[in-house]
């Protein structure tokens, strides 16, 4: 059983990655990918009150998201949306177990509130004005596809478009060592059920028993094998190169996910 | 939709384990909350405990999976019959052609929360037998259910706080339809911890007492804590009349406020009336609402306003949290399968712990029990990050 559905809009920010159009020609292997730290804008679609409050999971949510649905040219609001990470707030986790483990307990409304997993999804509705469904994610490191597949059924069994968010954030020590992602890192995909004007590729998927594909850049695959959410970068890489294809994402230890990627 | 038939379910919280328990809990009116002296906590609260979590065993094999909140799943699972009836789902369907689709806020947390008292002084590390992945990772219950019972199609975690293990009802529908998957584990597990309670504390959403759903001095929730589970297949041809089938789902967004509900309760309302929509129902058909009640002051008037502007003032309705407390990201998941006892056994629960039911909201909220056959019902969940989730469930037989 395969699901078929469009792309319209495609967000991009991590580590020498700045937007889509800037990272397409070290995506297709025309530049040398250089990473350097990834740069989290600040959130101005957000009351100033909750840009204060927010941290870098929301940061990155918001600018992938509004890049991919600003170039396919639609109004947020009207989207469902699909976030999948795999661990959320790191910095605000580790501060409130920090102070659960100290003297003083009493942590603060807004650590507790940017505690939840669909924190960004939260932020990202107050800042869009979307009142539309919002499916909110987790599978470890097998996040992307999940949240691939969970925007793929909204789009196919609901006949609506749906923007998956997959979007991860470092842990500081002493996290970090038991759970390693080196930096921010963020995709976004507008999808649709029908191609339209601003389909950029349709895409077929299928459940698989395949091996992933790995990226043949070494720094590139470094990253898709470091973070969750760039296990999603063999298909961002197949269509910035401009050519009809195939690739296998990262999915669970008993399945992968086939993508059979035509350009529209 | 096509409706989705809940073959089994089973739930474990502080007013007992399994199906039998709970529903005799909930004929003579017995609530699990008790004062709280859970781990460390020194906070005047009740909390729903569930009874010896931490003598569950998991099977060697997953040692390291090992955390308060897979104990309670394991427990849950081995209620009523649950997980043969996986097993046989397997033999029937295939492993993986059954998805799970489990919803937990805060999952093992307090596996992290244990192990950061006990970092090395010098160099602040984490003790060497923590295990991020398999116990505080918001999927490890997923992870180790599929493991358990050799699941091998899809998998994930919802976690959208309060909200989470009924819009997994959702996320299987989609996933049914689609045709990726012909049946779907689905159900909610979530586990006391200090973040929670530390964390509705700071908000000022801990009452220091058992909480009072819908009562004019209700000032706060009880967290409680729980395992439920639901497999859901297609509907067969032939099916006894009280089996009990998903009718409706309805999900929706507030975009007003992390904590607080949208005043006018538009939310709420939205996802009930996609879920009457997607039913094919009118909002008189609907015999009994089961509330999202957590009694806070707010959340109660913005959830009894969005139910008379839908439903009225006529239909009966209960929270059930006066006597579970409010099990967080498992709630969704055990009011579905109390929905489920409803429907099954006619009896309309009445809420707890409500002495003087708040006058100012129009509603037929029951304080004695009813022994009423009812053919349809209606469950809220609502949570942080205005997310809203409503479900409908009906008998196969009307009464």
């Amino acid at each position: 059983m395969t699901l078929t559905a469009y792309i319209e809009g495609i967000g991009l920010l991590g580590p020498g990655l700045t937007d889509w159009p800037s990272s397409r020609a070290a995506l297709s292997g025309q530049q040398a990918y250089q990473s350097h730290k990834t740069v989290l804008p600040p959130p101005a679609l957000l009351p100033a009150a909750e840009r204060r409050r927010s941290g870098a999971i929301v940061k990155l949510t918001l600018a992938t998201g509004l890049e991919a649905i600003a170039a396919a040219g639609l109004d947020a609001a009207d989207l469902p949306s699909v976030f999948s990470s795999s661990g959320g707030d790191g910095e605000n986790c580790h501060a409130i177990c920090e102070m659960l483990a100290s003297d003083d307990r009493l942590i603060s409304p807004t650590r507790f509130h940017n505690s939840v997993h669909n924190t960004a999804s939260g932020y990202w509705c107050i800042a869009t004005g979307a009142m539309t469904t919002a499916s909110v994610l987790c599978a470890y490191d097998a996040s992307f596809a999940a949240g691939l597949l969970e925007a793929l059924t909204q789009v196919v069994v609901d006949n609506t478009r749906s923007v998956l968010l997959a979007c991860d954030t470092a842990y500081p020590e002493p996290l970090h060592s038991a759970r390693p992602i080196p930096d921010a890192f963020g995709i976004a995909l507008v999808l649709a059920p029908q191609r339209s004007a601003r389909s950029l590729a349709q895409i077929t998927v299928d459940l698989s028993d395949a091996s992933a594909d790995r990226l043949d850049d070494a720094a590139l695959e470094g990253l898709r094998k470091a973070i969750p959410a760039a296990r999603g970068l063999p298909l961002l890489c197949s269509i910035a190169h401009r050519q009809n294809g195939q690739v296998v994402l990262d999915y669970l230890d008993s399945s992968s996910l086939a993508v059979a990627i035509a350009l529209c | 939709m096509n409706p989705l038939w809940l073959s089994h379910s089973t739930a474990t919280s502080s007013i007992g384990r399994g199906l039998d328990q709970t529903l005799t809990a909930l004929r003579v009116r017995r609530a699990g909350l008790v004062p709280c002296a859970f781990d460390t906590v020194d906070l005047a609260t009740y909390i729903g405990e569930v009874a010896e979590v931490d003598a569950v065993q998991l099977p060697a094999h997953l040692a390291d999976y090992d955390c308060r909140n897979n104990r309670l799943a394991l427990l849950g699972l081995m209620q009523d019959g649950f997980a043969e009836a996986v097993r046989a789902a397997i033999g029937k369907y295939g492993a993986q052609r059954i998805g799970l689709f489990l919803g937990t806020s805060t999952s093992g947390i307090l596996q992290t929360e244990l192990a950061y008292r006990r970092r090395d002084p010098v160099s602040g590390a984490l003790p060497a037998d923590f295990i991020y992945g398999t116990t505080h990772n918001t999927f490890s219950v997923a992870d180790f259910t599929r493991h358990y019972f050799g699941l091998t199609g899809p998998a994930v975690v919802v976690s959208s706080a309060c909200s989470s293990s009924a819009k997994v009802f959702g996320s299987a529908r989609r996933m049914m339809a689609a045709g990726l998957i012909d049946a779907a584990v689905v159900g909610g597990v979530d586990s006391l911890c200090l973040t929670t309670l530390y964390g509705f504390n700071s908000l000022g959403l801990v009452s220091e007492q058992a909480c009072r759903p819908f009562d004019t001095q209700r000032n706060g929730i009880s967290i409680g804590e729980a395992a439920a589970f639901a497999l859901l297949e297609h509907t067969p041809e032939h099916l006894d009349a009280d089996a009990v089938l998903l009718l409706g789902i309805g999900e929706s967004s507030d975009a007003y406020h992390m904590s607080s509900p949208h005043p006018e309760g538009l939310g709420a309302r939205m996802a009930m009336l996609d879920a009457l929509k997607m039913a094919g129902l009118q909002a008189s058909e609907i015999d009994y609402i089961n509330l999202h009640g957590t009694a806070t002051q707010s959340n109660d008037a913005v959830e009894g306003k969005a139910v008379s502007s839908v439903f009225g003032s006529g239909t009966p309705c209960s929270s059930t949290k006066g006597a579970t407390g409010h099990t967080l990201g498992a709630a969704g998941g055990v009011e579905a399968v109390i929905c489920a006892l409803i429907l099954q056994h006619g009896l309309l629960p009445a809420g707890l712990n409500t002495r003087q039911l708040d006058a100012t909201l129009d509603l037929d909220y029951i304080l004695v029990n009813r022994e009423q056959q009812v053919a349809r019902v209606l469950s809220n969940s609502f949570g942080f990050g205005g997310t809203n989730c409503s479900l409908v469930f009906g008998r196969a037989g009307k009464p």
